[in-house]
């Protein structure tokens, strides 16, 4: 996680998701989506720009179908922001950065 | 890089590349902003089969790198981010971005079109889980499950008989009893088992937001009256595309549709400002005609640069 960016699985989601200590973004996302890629970069300049108050990490929808069907996740790129364990907000589709902090600025 | 620019691009599409191919030829080092979706609606396809020169077909992503790929080898300079408001009431004009302001002495436009949604309250509620426009992104959800495709153009074949790979059942509907799309999509979307028709058919309602998941379609045939619920698990949207003009609103002559109007080739209503490809085609909206028409804006650019310097 050079880039500041954790890989959150099926295995590590409870601990490193819904019991971390602060506000969590999750983005799904899979190698065959071509927005999914677009929308790296806003997802990295955001995870610099809130360092120490929103983790940031990617969840593979391909390799991690439990979390996936959990939060009933049916189109990616999908960001969802969690908060002591639960959703707090969600985006579908591909947003820029501005975007990702507008939603996450409401709920910190 | 400097902050005046002969000629800034907006938009990164078929249009917008070619566009920045004929202008850093031109010698004019175009800066190409690239939008939030870089590569335009190519990258959200797979195989293009009627772009002249690839007669295996190539790959809606492939196309795309490769047309950046040529612009950026004569010196176009491509830049990530958006736009958020562009100053067209004097000159130089400003473009402001996520990183800032630019000055430009000439503004090609050329930032396409986005997919068009039915309008449904649940529809809005349900994007995301079952509701979708991309079947190249979104398909892979819907494993063994039954779907529905709503339109009837090309796009909405090319995502039919592509969702054919995941769905169980693919059902297209669409509100008239014949297709828009061309003929060679129509024999290979009635060819294939896995899709059917509900014709004359709209879309009164998506079942079921208090789920959070779709379950069915409400489904009214606008002949008959009759109503009736097709269950399936996902629904792609395909009804056609609207125009990214949001940014040019009172500032740029558009149509009754929101399309950037031109005249003598890509001119619009503002001199220096030119636009190309589905922003101002209502009719064509091909890859081919956006790259045609990105030609003539450079161009035509070039031209007014030109002028302007005598």
């Amino acid at each position: 996680m050079a880039d500041g960016i954790q890989t959150f699985t099926d295995g590590n989601f409870d601990q490193d998701v819904l019991k971390a200590g602060q506000p969590v973004l999750v983005d799904f996302w899979a190698e065959w989506c071509g927005p999914c890629r677009a929308m790296e970069p806003a997802i990295k300049a955001f995870a610099g720009d809130y360092v120490g108050k929103v983790t940031v990490g990617k969840l593979n929808v391909d390799d991690n179908p439990a979390i996936t069907m959990k939060y009933m996740v049916r189109g990616i790129p999908t960001v969802i922001l969690f908060k002591d364990g639960e959703i707090a907000d969600q985006i579908v589709g591909l947003v820029d950065r501005n975007a990702l902090k507008q939603m996450v600025d409401r709920h910190l | 890089m400097s902050n005046l620019r002969d000629v800034v691009i907006i938009g990164s599409g078929p249009a917008g590349l070619t566009a920045a191919l004929y202008s850093a030829r031109a010698n004019l080092k175009p800066l190409i902003i690239e939008g939030l979706e870089a590569g335009g609606q190519l990258m959200l396809t797979t195989a293009v089969e009627n772009f002249p020169g690839f007669p295996e077909g190539i790959m809606g992503p492939d196309l795309m790198a490769a047309m950046r790929g040529q612009a950026e080898r004569f010196g176009g300079e491509t830049i990530r981010g958006n736009v958020s408001a562009v100053d067209l009431s004097r000159r130089p004009f400003t473009i402001t971005t996520d990183d800032g302001p630019i000055e430009a002495r000439t503004i090609i436009i050329a930032t396409g079109a986005s997919a068009k949604l039915l309008g449904l309250p649940s529809e809005r509620k349900l994007m995301g889980h079952g509701v979708s426009t991309c079947a190249t992104c979104d398909g892979f959800f819907f494993r063994g499950k039954p779907i529905a495709v709503i339109g009837g153009g090309d796009s909405a074949m090319e995502e039919a008989i592509f969702l054919t790979r995941f769905a169980s059942q693919v059902t297209v509907v669409h509100r008239r009893d014949t297709l828009r799309a061309s003929k060679i999509m129509q024999d290979k979307a009635f060819a294939n088992p896995k899709i059917a028709f509900e014709w004359d058919t709209e879309v009164v309602d998506v079942r079921d937001p208090e789920q959070g998941l779709v379950s069915s379609l409400q489904l009214r045939n606008n002949k008959t009256g009759t109503r009736k619920d097709l269950p399936v698990e996902g629904v792609f949207v395909a009804i056609g595309h609207t125009p990214n003009t949001s940014l040019f609103t009172d500032q740029l002559a558009m149509d009754e549709f929101g399309y950037l109007v031109t005249h003598d080739g890509s001119r619009t209503s503002v001199p220096g400002v030119f636009a190309c490809g589905d922003v101002q085609d209502r009719i064509y909206r091909q890859a081919i005609t956006a790259a045609g028409s990105g030609c003539m804006a450079a161009i035509d650019a070039e031209r007014f640069l030109e002028h302007e310097r005598h």
